[in-house]
């Protein structure tokens, strides 16, 4: 009972996250293969890096009357620079400009993401349908892990007479239930992994929202009441104070003041570790707008780490091209899996209506 | 069919769970191993997670047939 309901309410939104996902796996190279992620220009020998002021100027000049929302450093592209512009600064993300300049000549490369796997995301995420998407595809997500237990459960009574791996061809319909017990049985822990860590991530604003109510609000308390910096400080000298205070550290990204990841008044850089692991684990320092003096920095909450080390779990990107192409096969695995349990249901509904097989023992159990 | 079959008093939780728990643990501990350790962690992360791939081939290889 449990099983098929919460299964039978979440089937065609789960088999659009595993549709839209199967993509989103290869969506770098996908975006590489039509040019959505530009790639800098080969440098000179003892070439020089440019400064971020001038990046910065650069990305304004190029999108006039937009503000600086952040600046970003790609793990495995440090010869770019992602600047992201929007109307105002904590802006609908949806309104953000991203674009690629060179580390080198700063020169514009072209605009980063966008195109056909933009499409992909917004389905995967939120449907078109902003945050009431979200969380809507993470109750979703939520009932199929709900499935996936009340699956477990119901395996015993159904295959304790079979050997593991037992696929009978006594029908369609039996050949279909066997690879639906076996195909779910063998990746019940994938499933759960990628399950659950993708309905966290539908959590990410709530998380953020209180981390800014709580952590971000108690550190940046001497500040309260302060107009926003009506002079930005150079970013070179902030980065370079934060570099300081996280000495074994690279910067991974600089949220401006008033964005949704920093106070009204500080700039936030995000540094981040060099294993898989703690490149994921980030560990904002805040630094005075105005002045770019260090202010606060601390580790994020468990909360945030859980958030930010579940992403590579969910996206299946942190273990190199054979990872995504076993992430891609097991996602098919689950499409399958999926497919044949809304197949079999309707299978037994019509016998049910048609009471034509009699004498038969029924697959399903008397729950 | 019968050779599929078990007899009776063969049943218990570690027969039917066993080759899926086996293969859960595997698979958590490759998803793992790749995110601790970029080197050998990651080719054990394709052997672990790629497990549930490389059986469901084998089984529609040897799947009985009527």
């Amino acid at each position: 009972m449990i099983h098929t309901w919460s299964s039978l309410i979440s089937t065609l939104f789960l088999l659009l996250l595993c549709i839209t996902g199967l993509p989103l796996i290869f969506h770098h190279e996908i975006d590489e293969l039509l040019g959505y992620d530009p790639k800098p220009e080969i440098a000179q020998p003892g070439a020089v890096k440019r400064s971020i002021d001038e990046i910065a100027r650069t990305a304004l000049a190029n999108d006039p009357g937009r503000v600086l929302q952040y600046i970003l450093w790609d793990k495995d592209e440090p010869n770019t620079v992602i600047a992201f512009t929007n109307t105002k600064a904590d802006g609908d993300p949806d309104a953000a400009t991203l674009r690629a300049y060179d580390a080198h000549t700063a020169k514009p490369l072209g605009s980063v993401g966008g195109g056909p796997m933009l499409i992909f995301l917004k389905l995967h995420v939120d449907m078109f349908a902003g945050q009431p998407g979200k969380l809507f595809l993470g109750a979703m997500g939520f009932l199929f892990l709900v499935a996936i237990i009340s699956g477990v459960v119901l395996y015993w009574p159904f295959t304790r007479r079979l050997s593991f791996g037992t696929l009978r061809d006594k029908s369609r319909r039996i050949a279909w239930f066997d690879w639906h017990n076996l195909l779910g049985a063998i990746t019940i822990a994938w499933a759960l992994v990628v399950g659950a860590t993708g309905v966290i991530n539908t959590l990410a604003e709530v998380m953020l929202n209180r981390w800014k109510a709580t952590e971000l609000a108690d550190m940046v308390k001497p500040y309260a009441g302060k107009p926003p910096p009506v002079h930005l400080a150079s970013l070179d000298a902030t980065l370079e104070k934060a570099r300081k205070i996280a000495p074994d550290m690279n910067v991974s990204f600089v949220a401006f003041p008033g964005t949704p990841f920093t106070s009204s008044h500080h700039f936030a850089v995000f540094m981040r570790g060099h294993t898989p692991l703690t490149s994921r684990l980030l560990k904002p320092v805040l630094l005075d707008g105005e002045t770019g003096e260090v202010s606060d920095a601390r580790d994020l909450p468990v909360y945030l780490k859980a958030l930010l080390v579940s992403q590579p779990l969910h996206f299946g990107d942190y273990g190199g091209m054979p990872l995504k192409i076993i992430w891609a096969l097991l996602d098919v695995m689950t499409i399958v899996v999926i497919g044949s349990g809304l197949y079999l249901w309707i299978v037994k509904r019509r016998k049910h209506r048609s009471h034509a097989i009699a004498g038969q023992p029924s697959l399903q159990p008397s729950e | 069919m019968t050779a599929a079959r078990k007899s009776r008093s063969s049943v218990n939780g570690w027969t039917v769970y066993g080759g899926p728990l086996l293969i859960g643990v595997l698979s958590i501990a490759g998803l793992l191993s790749a995110l601790l350790s970029e080197g050998p962690g990651r080719y054990f992360s394709w052997l672990a997670v790629g497990t549930p791939v490389a059986l469901a081939a084998w089984f529609f290889v040897r799947r009985k047939r009527a």
